[in-house]
């Protein structure tokens, strides 16, 4: 070996732990790296850096690694020599060398060659440009609105096909699915629509008591809750309660491809997993608009009692000034949620891609193109009811 | 257990484990040590409690009964700092992989590193790098799990189990859907950090020819016995095991209503 100046120092080094480098210069241009104890993951952090810059500031020397006092060394401390050994590729070094190294440790040393280590052959895509994101963004929601349309389209079909042939309906699915989407949901409905009539009533009875007119409030209760608030607030709860529970429960079956099965199989995903669900929420919404109409009304006639308007009073105002043609309006528009909800849930699930979080992305897409199409959809209904003059 | 093992040479030590879910008992009264650097193979029949066994014995079931030490520690029984110490010395691959989805490979086996080691981020890069190398992924260390085959993902898991260059190696069914050359170059990746390293190794697995180039010692479970119904050298084991089910095993034999009924068909 190469004799090694006397006045060699320590450069770094980590008792606790045993790992140490000590660098020395020798007189035939070698500068010599010795380095000692237990190389692992845990005791090389110091020394690492130290010999990576002990072997960049070597200059036009060779540089011999000396592992002769090495007495552990894992697949950190191995990396650790590779990367030195891949030096001279990459800063300006002369020659590196690893010698002494025990043979149990030098068999993993070989398994590596430091020039393949050089370059990393799967770097990180680079970012794309702003026009770049934008047209990629672009034609994602053109190819999002595309698949849309041909789900509206197959959709229709399947349901069509249920129409005409309805013993091929899966009902026993379509039952357990109505109790878990519509029974189940009548606690919350209840709560929010009682809370709603009492809300509304309370905050517009304060300031038309001042007028004398709290009397109207009951029109107010009865218009909004039965037009209004009844069946887009159920809407609402159920695009975030069962349509987020169709698009997990799609989501998963796609990445468990059991939708995958039922295609290769020959059975028609729509038919067996949409159908029944679309079907389901057809029943279920309306019913729980009725509840929530029933339960606003109630909120509503509660807080006025407080207001000194009796609950027949107040039954008998709404029944002057809420006709049948402002029920059926709300009735009508809680079939078109049923089928938006139920339809985009399950769409959102059928996209469903691959890895950990996609069946939670489905699961929020479905909640929130859900609730905006709700509110788009409100909105068409009521531009066409101010046309109609309902 | 020979009477040459010291207390040193025992990393894992199984006392008296009884295991199951809910009540529901599938292994009892559990016993047998694992030596250090020993390639050490659970073997054993679908439902035979295989990776309930690998799941107590990695801490993540609480056994019934009995106790499950590593190097001398139950981690039953420790809690904080004192169990991430022990969990230090463990690497773990899931049958699944179980690979962090949003990560890419090389964060995903950059992970351990970065959570506990002071190493900068070129040196766990590098490091990272070279354990994907170990297991022939080098070219898609930016790949997302997603991204890559059943096995590539598996081998990943294997790479970033090796992170910290643990003590101890769980591997459950490591070879499965792997193709034959992988699943070679595994076998010999396995006896390398075994033999040079002195690791420790409890695989699940039934590839039998994997078994025979890797095992040092294997251990058989049997849902009826529900408990180990034969231990030692795994080709000793084929070749003088009375045991009806141990012979099945090792030989890829029918059961003998099934002969009858393969016979008939």
């Amino acid at each position: 070996m190469t004799p090694v100046d006397p006045t060699a120092h320590v450069v770094a080094s980590r008792p606790a732990a045993g790992a140490s480098l000590a660098v020395a210069d020798s007189p035939d241009n070698t500068r010599v790296l010795s380095l000692a104890g237990h190389l692992d993951a845990y005791s090389i952090a110091h020394v690492w850096p130290a010999a990576r810059n002990a072997v960049k500031a070597a200059g036009d020397r060779n540089v011999i690694v000396d592992a002769s006092a090495v007495e552990y060394c894992d697949g950190a401390g191995i990396g650790m020599l590779v990367d030195l050994l891949r030096m001279p590729r990459i800063a300006s070094t002369r020659a590196v060398e690893v010698r002494h190294l025990r043979p149990e440790f030098q068999a993993l040393l070989d398994q590596f060659d430091p020039d393949a280590l050089i370059e990393d052959h799967d770097p990180a895509p680079p970012r794309q440009g702003v026009v770049v994101e934008i047209g990629i963004h672009v034609a994602r929601i053109g190819r999002d609105l595309r698949e849309q349309v041909a789900f509206i389209g197959e959709t229709s079909t399947a349901l069509g096909n249920a129409l005409r042939h309805p013993a091929r309906v899966r009902w026993a699915d379509v039952w357990m699915i109505c109790e878990r989407a519509g029974a189940d949901a009548l606690p919350i409905v209840a709560l929010i629509a009682f809370l709603m009539g009492v809300i509304i009533a309370f905050e517009s009875a304060v300031p038309m008591k001042r007028f004398g007119a709290e009397i109207f409030v009951a029109d107010l209760v009865g218009l909004s809750m039965l037009r209004e608030l009844a069946p887009l607030m159920t809407a609402i709860l159920l695009a975030g309660r069962s349509g987020a529970a169709f698009a997990a429960e799609l989501g998963t079956m796609r990445v468990n491809q059991e939708i995958d099965a039922l295609t290769t199989m020959g059975l028609d995903p729509v038919r067996f997993l949409v159908v029944t669900r679309v079907l389901a929420a057809l029943f279920m919404t309306p019913l729980l608009t009725l509840f929530a109409d029933l339960v606003g009304l109630v909120g509503g006639a509660l807080t006025m009692q407080t207001f000194g308007i009796p609950y027949v009073t107040f039954v008998h105002e709404v029944e002057s000034i809420v006709d049948f043609s402002d029920f059926m309006a709300g009735f009508i528009k809680s079939f078109v949620f049923a089928v938006l909800i139920a339809g985009v849930g399950c769409l959102r699930g059928l996209q469903t891609t691959t890895g950990a979080s996609a069946v939670g992305n489905a699961a929020t897409r479905a909640v929130v193109s859900g609730i905006i199409l709700l509110v788009i959809v409100d909105g068409v209904f009521a531009v066409i009811y101010y046309m109609l003059d309902v | 257990m020979t009477e040459s093992d010291t207390a040193d040479d025992i990393v894992i030590r199984v006392e008296d484990l009884t295991a199951g879910y809910d009540g529901n008992v599938l292994l009892q009264d559990i016993n047998f040590d694992v030596r250090r650097g020993e390639v050490f193979v659970i073997l054993g029949g679908s439902g035979g409690g295989k990776s309930t066994l690998l799941k107590n014995m990695i801490g993540l079931i609480e056994p019934m009964t009995g106790r499950v030490l590593i190097e001398g520690d139950d981690m039953v029984t420790t809690f904080g700092a004192a169990r991430r110490r022990i969990l230090c010395k463990l690497g773990v691959m899931y049958q699944s992989g179980a690979l962090f989805g949003s990560m890419t490979l090389l964060e995903n086996v950059r992970l351990p590193l970065e959570e506990y080691t002071d190493l900068d981020r070129d040196a766990m890069d590098l490091i990272s790098r070279m354990k994907l190398d170990l297991v022939g992924l080098e070219a898609f260390t930016g790949h997302l799990p997603a991204e890559i085959s059943g096995g590539m993902q598996k081998r990943a898991a294997i790479a970033r189990a090796m992170a910290l260059d643990p003590m101890i190696l769980f591997l459950d069914e490591p070879s499965a859907g792997l193709d034959p050359i992988t699943s070679a170059e595994l076998d010999a990746l396995v006896l390398r950090l075994a033999r040079n390293l002195r690791i420790t190794f409890v695989i699940v697995s039934h590839e039998l020819a994997s078994i025979y180039a890797i095992a040092d010692r294997v251990i058989m479970l049997d849902k009826r016995r529900k408990g180990i119904i034969a231990e030692g050298d795994p080709r000793v084991l084929r070749d003088t095991s009375t045991d009806p089910f141990v012979r099945q095993f090792f030989h890829r034999e029918l059961p003998v209503h099934d002969r009858h009924s393969a016979a008939h068909a």
